[in-house]
């Protein structure tokens, strides 16, 4: 098809790489926009942008590859970035801020998703849900056997790190469980009345369980370092859903190994998709492949505000996500 | 009391066996090379019988211990203990309710998140290296799903608080509508679960509510619908159950008890939307302890002519 000719009236957005179920983006909006697509072109990248997107004015990011000052620099017109994801780790934010490049992302509707993840991880690791599982379908239950104790999830202190709006779904989630809720982030938040700790490791001495939903900056690079994992204790589990960097991933393998941490629940890792393969052994840790925000009813709202983003855009209208300098 | 002989018919917790026996005279029947020998040789002096979810005291058992003055269960449910017999002939029988409620209410809601979130099926998919050759696949969103539950008391009560905080809307079964209630009721479980998306089983196992979730019930869930089962097995007609879900007549299902435990349909085994747990609602260190001292609380105030402290009968 002629892309260049029939839809050069479509205002244009750039897709480097696709984000997932990119087909539907096209099949429901292709009369809206006309995408440029940077994959599909034989031209390496930066050809392709310099033939093509000189005068792009916006770009639907896949949520993976990294927006930087090299690519920013071959974009001369981007006035827009839009994340289908909640994450804006891929994005030199700076970068953006200084050229005059808004940002908008997927605001909160992935939240209730990753909370439930986050507190389906606990209760897994807690319960022993996925290994109890394992074992009933391998038939090893028998009369004769009886399963391990689980522990409670009442009474259990929760150290929340990075009370944004997964972290407060999170909170919200545990505290009908009898959970006690507490919390690090970056700053106080006067709304709500759980117990603030301005530290990372003084929250995980209080804590019996860590969940991790802040995003991956510079600060919170390896955040959850030797240090707290200690202080958070032998029986003590970690819960990450944020961005597996923000965890010193070989510490806490190490600290599982020796069991100076009780458990672990994972839906994000340092190098995914690759695991470092003590974790396999371990019946104390559950293993989740990046699936947080990942259900058919996320993806579509993903979809939808990315749109909603890009059509105010076109229209000078006021964008419903974009993301914030604080 | 050391004298007082306590038969207990199968090993369930070794805290609850310890203490029994520093108090009273225990006798473990599965011990015994020939049960109906042993049962035999110590009917009259058994005064007390300490049973659970799988083994209680039968109308035969009960018919063979003249001298049986107590049934104490390390459970909430009592439907392996012939009530009507002991009322007959004034054998008190205690529970452990209240303490197991919680357990039971976070196990539900872990196997709804484990069902549709497919939390054990993307487990084992990384651990079996997959994630490498290419992503997990979309599951299904569980926050604000409508949750339907068979039996609105202490256990379903507890489920309905947890998930309403995953913004779900509750909707529930019972024998009559509870007036203190804001759920919405309706007053045929086919109704119930033509009308909700996550169906639990919260109810006491007797006559009536035996296989109460049956083929009809099944198909009104649908192929979208997701069946919970933290009450007993008998509670569902299992090979409708199997049959439903191999056929993708029904969505999914999250079973933490089965008609002949430990037996479990090997159907079962393969599928992605069913997780399968060894009945281990109350199986957290601190509420079996809990439970135990319970069952030790109400037989010696049963010994001490004091009130019990959980009657049934």
């Amino acid at each position: 098809m002629a892309h260049g000719i029939i839809h050069s009236h479509l205002p244009r957005v750039l897709v480097v790489r696709p984000p997932d179920s990119f087909y539907l983006y096209q099949s429901q909006h292709s009369h809206k926009f006309h995408f440029l697509k940077a994959w599909e072109s034989p031209l390496p990248l930066d050809q392709f942008l310099s033939t093509h997107a000189r005068n792009v004015q916006t770009m639907l990011s896949c949520g993976r590859f990294p927006i930087d000052v090299d690519l920013l620099c071959l974009l001369p017109s981007l006035r827009l970035v839009v994340t289908p994801s909640a994450g804006l780790n891929h994005i030199d934010l700076s970068e953006c801020r200084s050229r005059g490049v808004a940002v908008a992302n997927a605001g909160s509707v992935a939240s209730c998703d990753v909370a439930d993840l986050a507190v389906g991880l606990l209760i897994d690791v807690l319960r022993k849900i996925s290994v109890a599982d394992r074992y009933v379908k391998q038939g090893l239950w028998t009369s004769k056997t009886s399963y391990s104790l689980g522990s409670k999830l009442r009474g259990k202190r929760i150290g929340i790190v990075g009370l944004g709006s997964i972290g407060q779904e999170v909170a919200k989630r545990l505290e009908a469980f009898g959970c006690s809720i507490s919390y690090n982030s970056r700053k106080q938040k006067q709304s709500f009345s759980y117990p603030f700790y301005s530290n990372v490791v003084e929250l995980s001495a209080n804590s019996d369980a860590l969940v991790i939903c802040c995003g991956l900056s510079d600060q919170t690079h390896h955040l959850i370092n030797k240090e707290v994992l200690l202080a958070l204790g032998k029986e003590g589990v970690i819960i990450n859903v944020g961005r597996g960097a923000i965890i010193d991933e070989k510490e806490m393998v190490q600290c599982l190994v020796q069991g100076d941490i009780g458990g672990a629940g994972l839906d994000v890792f340092e190098n995914e998709p690759s695991i470092p393969k003590e974790l396999f052994a371990m019946d104390n840790v559950v293993l989740s492949p990046h699936r947080g925000a990942f259900t058919h009813e996320t993806l579509t709202s993903m979809r939808e505000i990315a749109v909603g983003n890009l059509e105010a855009f076109f229209s000078n209208k006021p964008l419903p996500s974009r993301v914030m300098d604080d | 009391m050391e004298s007082i002989c306590v038969l207990m018919p199968i090993p369930m917790n070794s805290y609850l066996e310890q203490e029994l026996q520093k108090r009273f005279n225990l006798l473990k029947l599965w011990t015994a090379p020939q049960k109906p020998q042993f049962i035999k040789e110590h009917a009259d002096s058994i005064r007390a019988v300490v049973g659970n979810s799988a083994a209680g005291a039968d109308a035969e058992l009960i018919e063979a211990l003249p001298r049986l003055e107590i049934v104490s269960s390390f459970s909430v449910g009592v439907d392996k203990i012939n009530l009507a017999k002991c009322r007959e002939k004034g054998i008190r029988v205690t529970n452990t309710p209240d303490v197991l409620t919680e357990d039971v209410a976070d196990l539900a809601i872990g196997l709804m998140l484990a069902v549709l979130r497919r939390l054990c099926e993307s487990d084992r998919y990384v651990r079996s290296g997959k994630w490498k050759r290419g992503d997990y696949k979309l599951t299904t969103k569980f926050s604000g799903k409508t949750v339907g539950i068979i039996g609105l008391g202490r256990i379903g009560m507890a489920v309905a608080k947890r998930a309403e905080a995953f913004n779900c809307p509750i909707c529930y079964y019972s024998r009559t509508e509870k007036s203190d209630t804001k759920y919405k009721y309706y007053p045929s479980v086919v109704e119930l679960a033509s009308n909700c998306q996550i169906l639990v089983v919260a109810c006491p196992l007797t006559e009536e509510t035996r296989h109460i979730v049956n083929r009809e019930v099944m198909n009104a869930l649908g192929p979208k619908g997701v069946l919970i089962n933290i009450g007993r097995g008998p509670h569902v007609d299992e090979p409708e159950l199997v049959s439903a879900l191999i056929e993708g007549r029904l969505g999914g299902a999250g079973l933490d008890v089965y008609e002949h435990e430990p037996e479990v349909p090997e159907e079962l085994f393969g599928l992605e939307n069913v997780v399968l747990l060894p009945h281990v609602g109350s199986a957290t260190v601190e509420t079996r302890k809990e439970m135990a001292d319970l069952v030790l609380g109400n037989l010696e105030a049963h010994f001490s002519n004091k009130p019990l402290l959980t009657p049934l009968v």
